[in-house]
């Protein structure tokens, strides 16, 4: 039986068209039927995908970038299992601009836990093609029939005569194959590397400090720079006080004015910094699409979201929810409001600049759309796209972070130093400048009003109140901007009467996408309204959720194995080993096409929360790499932790009040709970793996919290209570 | 100045005041050693100083003259070293890999100082932050080392 898929992305063999000349591989590539395609009729396909070196490696340019989520494993896993060749023979690099990497709806990002999912087909038809010519290839050298010829991994067998070569021996002649069509592919029954817990290809170079990230750039007549932003957005520098002291500072090759900041070239970065540092600099009013207010306090902004009125643009409605709030006999309301967040990723941005004799330019920097940055970058430059070379590099961390959001990252002053200097220059950020220009994830307001009866819930009427980014970056209108409601909309439950609108209100701040986006807050909002509702029916928060999966077996499914897993749903408090208080809460949540059942245990620690252990029931739907997907789980685990227990950016005067991590603590180790994972493989259309961890978790805490104390957490970080 | 790093002593000229972490990456070379918060929060910066754990990126040059510095680029050298490195790739601890040369170190210092180590014990010595949120992994490397 073979899973016979169509070609959405046939491959196209690229090798005789002088791309990689003298090469001698295979080289496949893709005609995507991307925008720019469209735009101009048929596009030339001239990037490689797949090459397959005459020493019998392949080598894969990967659409997407890696950042510890496991992406470039992933693919070789997947390239492999077709190709019939191991994993660990593929290489795989991050390809450079071009619209054969547009693999998302003619775009090209690394989010939304998009990569495998979106791709999965496309890999595997890319390894079945290259596999399909080699055993052609073969099959008219030896003067037999195609049929007759099979492969091992790396081999290729033509059993009755017993010839066998290596795939490296056909990587030449296989240049000369039409790219065959309607390729078969592997019956997954059959699989041997996909669903397997392969290792990831890169974790030796990093347990052993030979991993470099853009911090570690290095190139010939490199100069760096240390910059200090203005303390807010649409603020200049008018003068630097001292410039002769800074300039005649030990090592100091420039100072510059900047757009919102002052730079200074050193041969050392330690001597940009300590110059930078020791600057006087007077500041004025700019210019800025994104102007912060002088008196931004985030206090204050969540009044004004709390005081701005419904209902809203309607986002998803069933039966009629106003009028049955008003019929109802017992309506319970709730306000619920989560803070803005940092992304905290380790590896502060930086950027390595380039101009080269022929007017191109190199950039070195951490992204997570190279051919956004690119454009932006053409911006910057003042010259075409195409001059710009992007040098993605592996990512110290991301979680959102790497987007393109205004002023943002450091590439334009990059571009301005290099060009200002003639030389190259590497910008590096500080920690503390990195807390000024991060995108953050938007403060919102969340309101429920619902009726129950003495089943549960009957009604319910929400109002998303805030700014997303979806809305922000890519002009979706309230309404349309899902990162705004994800989480209060497409809940699982039925309940018969329901609305959920979003009302708009403008952030001041420069906001970004975070691990999760909208689910990292709107699933919070909602699970524990819910469980609130459960109170007011009188029912088991457990049992009530088990009732409103009626229609739903893959979400009985799961929320039943969260609770196999934790060795059975316990409703009420308990005394665990030792005499310690402790209690457990449940939720759930449906994002990025994968299902999650979270339950967590807590008990108090003096007047804090601790949480011991937390237990996730996820359902991807399919799966590449359950060890992968596990420590995926983990990892969004502990961003879930972080933000429930101690994080929070406060702004007051228009500035951030915390600067690096003293003031804005994250996730310690001797915080982390212990997290125990299971993965439901229904067989559901591929979900995704790196977000789909974390949304379950602050509701999961904050109804264990309500279920140990009786008191009802609506605002988050829980840091800000004592339940002593 | 001159400073002893990873067996090699190096002649170097910088401000007496400049951090080991910067003297480490810019003047020696050694990128391993990675910049996360320059005001030891983070521990990304952790390197060896006469075997004890060390936030580089707040030990001023000065002062360490005589020192036995260890960097993530020899740590393998070391038997405690090269036995968590492997229990490091054995559990597969790394996620984005930033914050790890840090905690290689520190483990490493834990081991060699405490070769059986309680929770206690970890808890106190195994302070570096992971935004990815390796710890649950980290925890069993150090387990996996320490029995192995």
């Amino acid at each position: 039986m073979k899973d016979l898929t169509p070609d959405p992305n046939r491959p196209l063999n690229v090798s005789r068209r002088g791309f990689l000349a003298g090469t001698g591989a295979l080289v496949l590539s893709v005609s995507l039927p991307t925008r720019n395609a469209r735009a101009q009729g048929e596009a030339a396909p001239v990037d490689a995908y797949l090459a397959l070196n005459t020493d019998g490696t392949a080598t894969l340019q990967s659409p997407f970038i890696e950042g510890g989520q496991g992406v470039f494993s992933a693919l070789a896993q997947i390239v492999g299992e077709e190709l019939d060749l191991e994993p660990s023979q593929i290489a795989v690099e991050c390809a450079p601009p071009g619209d054969a990497y547009k693999t998302i709806d003619g775009a090209r990002f690394t989010g939304g836990s998009l990569s495998i999912r979106s791709s999965y087909t496309l890999m595997r038809t890319l390894g079945a093609s290259a596999r399909t010519m080699l055993v052609q290839a073969a099959a008219d050298a030896w003067g037999v029939e195609a049929g007759e010829v099979t492969t091992e991994p790396g081999t290729i067998l033509h059993e009755a005569s017993g010839r066998q070569a290596g795939f490296g021996d056909f990587a030449e002649a296989a240049m000369d194959m039409p790219v065959p069509t309607g390729v078969s592919l592997r019956d997954p029954v059959e699989f041997r590397w996909i669903r397997q817990p392969l290792p990831r290809y890169d974790v030796r170079s990093k347990s052993t400090g030979q991993a470099e990230y853009s911090i570690d750039v290095q190139i010939d007549g490199l100069l760096n720079a240390a910059v200090r932003h203005a303390p807010r957005l649409g603020l200049t520098p008018s003068s630097v006080e001292n410039l002769d002291e800074v300039e005649a500072m030990r090592g100091v090759h420039s100072v510059h004015m900047l757009d919102g900041a002052v730079a200074v070239v050193a041969d050392k970065f330690w001597q940009a910094r300590r110059a930078v540092e020791s600057a006087k600099i007077a500041w004025e009013a700019g210019d800025s699409n994104y102007p912060m207010p002088a008196d931004f306090s985030s206090t204050e902004f969540r009044d004004v979201l709390r005081a701005e009125a419904g209902p809203g643009v309607e986002v998803e409605a069933e039966g009629d929810a106003p009028q049955a709030l008003e019929n109802a006999e017992t309506v319970i309301e709730a306000e619920y409001d989560a803070p803005f967040l940092v992304h905290g990723q380790l590896e502060p941005p930086s950027t390595t600049a380039r101009f080269n004799k022929d007017g191109t330019l190199d950039l070195w920097l951490p992204n997570q759309a190279p051919e956004m940055f690119q454009g932006a970058a053409a911006g910057a430059a003042g010259i075409p796209a195409e001059n710009i070379r992007i040098h993605s590099q592996l990512l110290g961390g991301f979680f959102g972070r790497h987007f393109l959001y205004a002023d943002a990252s450091p590439f334009p002053q990059a571009i301005q130093l290099a060009r200002a200097t003639g030389r190259p220059v590497k910008v590096l950020w500080t920690r503390e400048e990195e807390f000024l220009r991060d995108a953050n994830r938007p403060m919102a307001v969340a309101r429920f009003r619902g009726a129950v009866d003495a089943n549960g819930p009957a009604a319910l009427a929400i109002e998303a109140v805030g700014e997303a980014p979806i809305g922000r970056w890519y002009g979706a209108s309230p309404g349309q901007d899902g990162s705004a409601h994800e989480g209060l909309s497409g809940k699982p439950y039925a309940i018969g009467n329901r609305r959920v609108g979003h009302v708009f209100v403008q952030n001041p701040a420069m906001i970004g996408f975070w691990r999760s986006v909208g689910h990292s807050m709107n699933d919070f909002f909602y699970e524990s309204f819910l469980d609130e509702l459960a109170e007011a029916a009188g029912r088991d928060p457990f049992e009530m959720r088990h009732d409103l999966l009626e229609g739903s077996n893959r979400h009985r499914t799961l929320l039943e194995t969260v609770a196999d897993l934790s060795g059975g749903w316990q409703g009420t408090a308990f005394d665990a080993e030792g005499g310690e208080r402790r209690a457990r809460g449940v939720a759930m949540a449906s994002p990025f096409g994968s299902e999650t059942a979270t339950i967590a245990e807590v008990s108090l620690d003096g007047g804090a929360v601790r949480v011991h252990q937390v237990w996730v029931a996820i359902d991807p739907g399919q799966i590449v790499n359950p060890a992968v997907i596990e420590a995926q789980v983990q990892s969004a685990v502990a961003l879930g932790v972080s933000q429930t227990l101690v994080e929070e950016l406060v702004y007051d005067d228009g500035e951030p009040q915390a600067r690096n991590f003293d003031l804005y603590p994250i996730l310690r180790p001797d915080q982390m709970p212990e997290v125990h994972v299971r993965i439901v493989e229904s067989g559901a259309t591929m979900g995704g793996v790196g977000e789909p961890g974390l949304p379950g978790v602050a509701p999961a805490i904050v109804n264990a919290v309500a279920n140990l104390t009786g008191q009802r957490v609506r605002s988050l970080p829980l840091s800000k209570y004592d339940f002593g | 100045m001159q400073l002893n790093v990873n067996g090699s002593t190096h002649e170097v000229d910088v401000e007496p005041d400049t951090p080991l972490l910067w003297v480490i990456r810019e003047e020696i070379g050694l990128t391993g050693t990675k910049f996360g918060c320059g005001i030891a929060q983070c521990g990304a910066c952790t390197v060896l100083v006469d075997g004890q754990p060390t936030r580089s990126c707040v030990t001023p040059a000065e002062g360490l003259e005589g020192a036995k510095i260890t960097t993530i680029e020899t740590v393998e050298d070391d038997p405690v070293g090269k036995k968590v490195v492997e229990a490091w790739v054995d559990q597969q601890v790394p996620q984005c890999g930033y914050c790890q040369s840090g905690q290689v170190m520190a483990a490493t210092a834990l081991l060699t100082q405490t070769p059986n180590p309680s929770d206690a014990d970890i808890d106190a010595a195994m302070t570096n932050l992971c935004r990815c949120g390796t710890y649950n992994k980290l925890r069993a490397a150090i387990r996996s080392a320490s029995e192995g």
